[in-house]
């Protein structure tokens, strides 16, 4: 069954669509990233314009998430505090980023800055994912004893100092703020929720424990793709609502399954298989970067 | 639609077999609007009309002649990128912008163009995808250049379906008919078309006919697209508003407790 997507211009299938949102949105529910990284190449891929995918996936990321915090609410696996930090930065980040985005469109580079971003961050992230979870895995079959989370005291003498109880963290709110605003710039620029970048910076710079850190992540994502979605809706009209409806349907679904399963799944498992999730989309993105194209010339957004 | 086609034709040949004496070509569509709707999966125009038999003795004993079928769309301002390897990596080096692009354009004709007239006549009338002639700042690109680019776009158009070539596609029938179908995918542009037909007899053009096509958003589609871009704002605002309330309701349902 075809359906016309009155902004994209296209029609496609609409199980296509519904069954495309719920990988994504199972996904999400499990690893607690948006999975904006998987759903704009998948987009593009079958078809949508680039700019449409990335605005209409933002918002399929806000949907997504909502769906998925709850469980981690329910839970006590959000750490408000935090999110609230880290959203500041966020929402000042990805203002910056559409702004940035439409620059680089003008200039016609926007693709390859996406895909290099893209390539370079999942690799960078995937390899380090898969590194932990391997030498975590490895440490629980040996049944070694777990050494003591690492503090990091790089930024300890940075000023405005706050507690953040749920974490046990006392660190200084401006590393959340500058990593919140960090993120938001690439996950407007990627169109993105920035979930796979934010939750390995959560365990690694900010050190925050492992079971908070997807449901804080949701948390900031919600807020930070709702103000992507308004700003590409209203800068530059490319959110196709058919189409985003579609992948919300089937998103919601998926993250209800992605969520229960995560909870039967070790943290070390679940960090080499997001891993090899990672590294498999950089992978073919690195491989479209270096083959021949079909042809040298393409056409261009007018 | 197709017998209510062939009736029209019908009565075309009928009613005309009189007072043809003015034209001796006329063509109509099976539909003057291409309506966009969310079912939209592209669809086929058909095409139909019916010739006059030359008269001039010098012609006689010729056939019916050969007819050219040309539907362009609006004409848009088209950029385009050229890559090349930096670095080891394929990247947009190059662009370009024409000013004045054909946005669809689909040829059919009773035979390959290059048997029905010569090259000057065809580009004369601008038949044929090699003799669109874009608007290209000529400063930017000269000679061989400019020619690559130039078929670098219209390669471009016919991997999105949008420049089609059809020889052989027009059907004759019974020396006094034809019909083709032209096909417009679903990333059809929108806007005003024009469905031209030539009658070639013995290399030239002996008669030409313009029918006006519309290809527009209607109901729901359409009503979507104007508010996407006249309310904006409001319009992000209820995109947001949706998948809040989505992801709500999607919790809501499936919780367990």
């Amino acid at each position: 069954m075809q359906i016309y997507l009155p902004i994209a211009e296209i029609s496609l299938n609409v199980f296509l669509l519904l069954g495309l949102g719920g990988l994504i949105g199972f996904l999400s529910g499990l690893f607690g990233v948006g999975g904006g990284f998987l759903m704009t190449p998948l987009l593009i891929f079958i078809g949508v314009p680039p700019a449409v995918a990335v605005a209409t996936q933002a918002n399929h990321v806000v949907a997504s998430s909502v769906s998925g915090v709850f469980a981690h609410f329910k839970r006590g696996n959000v750490d408000i505090k935090m999110g609230l930090v880290l959203l500041a930065g966020g929402f000042l980040g990805s203002t910056v980023g559409v702004s940035v985005f439409s620059l680089l469109r003008g200039l016609g580079q926007i693709d390859l800055v996406i895909n290099l971003a893209y390539v370079i961050l999942l690799g960078v992230i995937g390899v380090l994912l898969m590194l932990e979870g391997g030498r975590a895995l490895l440490r629980r079959r040996r049944k070694l004893p777990t050494s003591g989370r690492a503090r990091r005291a790089w930024a300890a003498g940075w000023p405005l100092r706050m507690r953040f109880p749920k974490s046990r963290l006392y660190i200084s709110a401006l590393l959340p703020l500058s990593l919140g605003f960090g993120v938001g710039v690439l996950s407007a620029i990627m169109g993105v929720g920035g979930g796979f970048v934010m939750v390995p910076l959560m365990i690694y710079v900010l050190g925050m424990p492992t079971a908070v850190v997807i449901g804080t992540s949701l948390f900031q994502i919600i807020f930070v793709s709702a103000n992507v979605t308004f700003l590409q809706a209203a800068q530059n009209q490319t959110v196709d609502l058919v189409l985003a409806l579609l992948l919300v349907l089937g998103g919601v679904v998926g993250a209800q399954f992605g969520g229960r399963f995560a909870a039967r799944l070790p943290a070390d498992t679940l960090r080499i298989l997001l891993g090899l999730v990672i590294l498999g989309v950089g992978g073919k993105l690195l491989f479209d970067l270096i083959t021949p194209p079909a042809d040298i010339y393409s056409l261009g957004v007018t | 639609m197709r017998a209510r086609a062939l009736l029209l034709a019908l009565l075309v040949v009928l009613g005309l077999a009189v007072p043809l004496r003015a034209q001796s070509l006329i063509a109509d569509l099976s539909d003057h609007l291409v309506a966009i709707t969310t079912g939209f999966v592209g669809v086929d125009v058909l095409l139909f009309g019916a010739l006059d038999l030359p008269e001039a003795p010098e012609l006689e004993g010729q056939g019916p002649g050969e007819v050219v079928v040309v539907v362009r769309g609006p004409e848009r301002a088209q950029t385009l990128h050229r890559k090349s390897k930096v670095a080891g990596i394929w990247m947009n080096t190059a662009q370009l912008t024409f000013e004045r692009v054909p946005s669809f354009y689909a040829v059919a004709s009773t035979r390959p163009l290059d048997e029905i007239a010569a090259h000057t006549v065809l580009a004369a009338n601008g038949i044929g995808l090699e003799h669109l002639d874009f608007d290209l700042p000529s400063a930017k690109a000269a000679g061989s250049l400019r020619e690559e680019w130039r078929q670098g776009l219209i390669r471009a158009k016919q991997r999105e379906g949008l420049y089609v070539r059809a020889p052989g596609a027009v059907a004759l029938i019974g020396e006094r008919l034809f019909r083709t179908r032209i096909y417009f995918p679903t990333n059809v542009p929108t806007g005003l078309y024009q469905a031209q037909v030539f009658l070639f007899r013995d290399g030239q053009v002996a008669s030409a006919q313009v029918i006006p096509l519309s290809v527009s958003k209607v109901g729901l589609e359409a009503e979507i697209f104007d508010f996407a871009h006249d309310q904006a704002g409001a319009y992000g605002l209820i995109a947001v508003l949706l998948a809040l309330v989505a992801g709500w309701l999607g919790h809501a349902l499936f919780r367990r407790d």
